[in-house]
């Protein structure tokens, strides 16, 4: 295990430096550039608090949708390959005219809906913020 | 004018216009009555750009749209000879005021144009879709009702084999909406001259309302109900409930539409462009991620945008639930 900080708390020193020691001293394009560094560090510092309960959440809810069991794989790349899979059969069953009526389509609006939430919450556009 | 003395002063190039380089310049020229200052604004491709006289249509354009009433900014000549400037431009007359709509939605000095601006753009567009398509002097314009398929379905298969081939993870809620769409797909429409990027962004305005509309490189004959929709979607709320910009109500907009002599839009005709207008600024993201991660922009700008991409999908879901 690193040494705190820990890397949101670093990213998040890297966004109050951006907006407050460089934002202000830069004009026009470079300031605006700045300002949309700080945005991606914030957005990544909220990406690294919430992934694993995201992707925990996204997994069991296209399991219970697909009717596909098994655990969410361990390592970053297993477990972004493993929800690609699982979303791959999902756009499937959609394209298959699955999800064109009735309960399975309140089922998959559902889902898709908590995990656009989610999503837009580490996203979180600048209006969102204000 | 021919032989009249001309001083160009003050050339400057003005922000905006990504693909598209606009020039604001002073010009003294002399006549009989003595010398008389013009302030005008150049528009033309990047040199390299130019797209088979496109500037000299869209100069067209302008002028046909300014002599059915919308206020455009007055038009002087198109020169497309390449040994001017390298490639084809146009000159109109430099109009005042302000293009951001962040301003607009927050500037105290703007209260009124916030006020009247929904209306004034649901009218304009009513004039903007009265103009002849077919007149002789808009010959070139490119027809999205003239295919086999409608346009709106070959709008959707245009966007979505743009998702599929550019997408690194598979989207399952642009997969939804995109069955949404195909199954609301207009078959026919009205046809008319469709601006093709009305939004706010392209509108010029000061204290008392709407100046000028700008940016008519999309436009073409296609189903004028997609400028109203394009309108209204979600991109250019800048985070305001409200539809129209952040400004106005859809009934509002629409209203003002058809007193101006618009027909009539149906509302569902209206939500179906509406997500249209969505789904393709979604594509719009994906594309400015990939062509961040294919290493051809090294941009931070490009890398943060693909991140917008669930915006359009909240949308989307919005607009599907609304009328499932």
């Amino acid at each position: 295990m690193n040494d705190e900080p820990h890397a949101e708390e670093l990213l998040r020193a890297v966004e109050r430096f951006l907006e407050r020691d460089v934002v202000p001293n830069l004009q026009g394009v470079p300031r605006f550039h700045a300002r949309v560094a700080a945005n991606v560090v914030a957005m990544v510092a909220r990406e690294i608090e919430t992934e694993a309960e995201h992707q925990a959440g996204e997994w069991e809810r296209l399991g219970a949708l697909l009717d596909e069991a098994g655990a969410l794989p361990d390592g970053r790349e297993a477990r972004r390959q493993a929800l690609r899979a699982r979303n791959a059969t999902l756009v499937d069953r959609i394209r298959a005219g699955a999800a064109d009526g009735g309960e399975v389509r309140r089922r998959v609006l559902a889902h898709l809906r908590r995990t656009v939430d989610d999503k837009m919450a580490v996203s979180r556009p600048p209006r969102q913020r204000e | 004018m021919a032989l009249a003395a001309v001083r160009v002063e003050g050339l400057c190039r003005l922000a905006g216009g990504a693909s598209r380089e606009i020039w604001a310049f002073g010009a003294e020229i002399d006549g009989p009555g003595g010398t008389r200052v013009y302030d005008l604004v150049m528009r033309r491709d990047p040199p390299g750009r130019d797209d088979e006289g496109s500037r000299d249509l869209e100069f067209r354009v302008v002028r046909a749209a300014g002599e059915a009433g919308v206020p455009v900014p007055q038009v002087h000549w198109c020169c497309t000879d390449p040994a001017v400037l390298g490639t084809t431009f146009y000159v109109m007359d430099r109009v005042d005021g302000e293009a951001l709509p962040r301003r607009l939605l927050r500037d105290a000095r703007y209260e009124k144009t916030r006020a009247v601006l929904t209306g004034q753009l649901g009218a304009i567009l009513a004039r903007i879709h009265a103009v002849d398509p077919d007149q002789p002097a808009l010959a070139g314009l490119s027809d999205a009702t003239a295919g086999t398929v409608s346009s709106a379905l070959a709008e959707i298969d245009r966007v979505s084999e743009g998702i599929r081939g550019l997408a690194a993870e598979p989207h399952p809620t642009l997969t939804l909406a995109e069955r949404w769409l195909r199954a609301r797909a207009p078959e026919g429409s009205r046809r008319a001259l469709v601006h093709g990027d009305y939004r706010v962004g392209n509108v010029l305005f000061d204290e008392d309302g709407a100046r000028a509309i700008l940016d008519w490189e999309l436009c073409k004959i296609g189903d004028p109900v997609e400028d109203l929709g394009w309108l209204c979607a979600r991109p250019w709320r800048f985070g305001s409930p409200l539809p129209v910009g952040g400004v106005g109500t859809r009934e509002a907009l629409v209203d003002a539409y058809v007193a101006a002599g618009g027909a009539p839009v149906d509302p569902a005709h209206l939500r179906f462009w509406e997500a249209m207008a969505s789904y393709k600024v979604a594509l719009v993201w994906i594309q400015q991620s990939w062509v961040y991660r294919s290493g051809r922009v090294p941009s931070l700008e490009l890398a943060a945008l693909g991140r917008r991409t669930a915006e359009e999908e909240q949308a989307l879901l919005d607009l599907m639930e609304e009328q499932a």
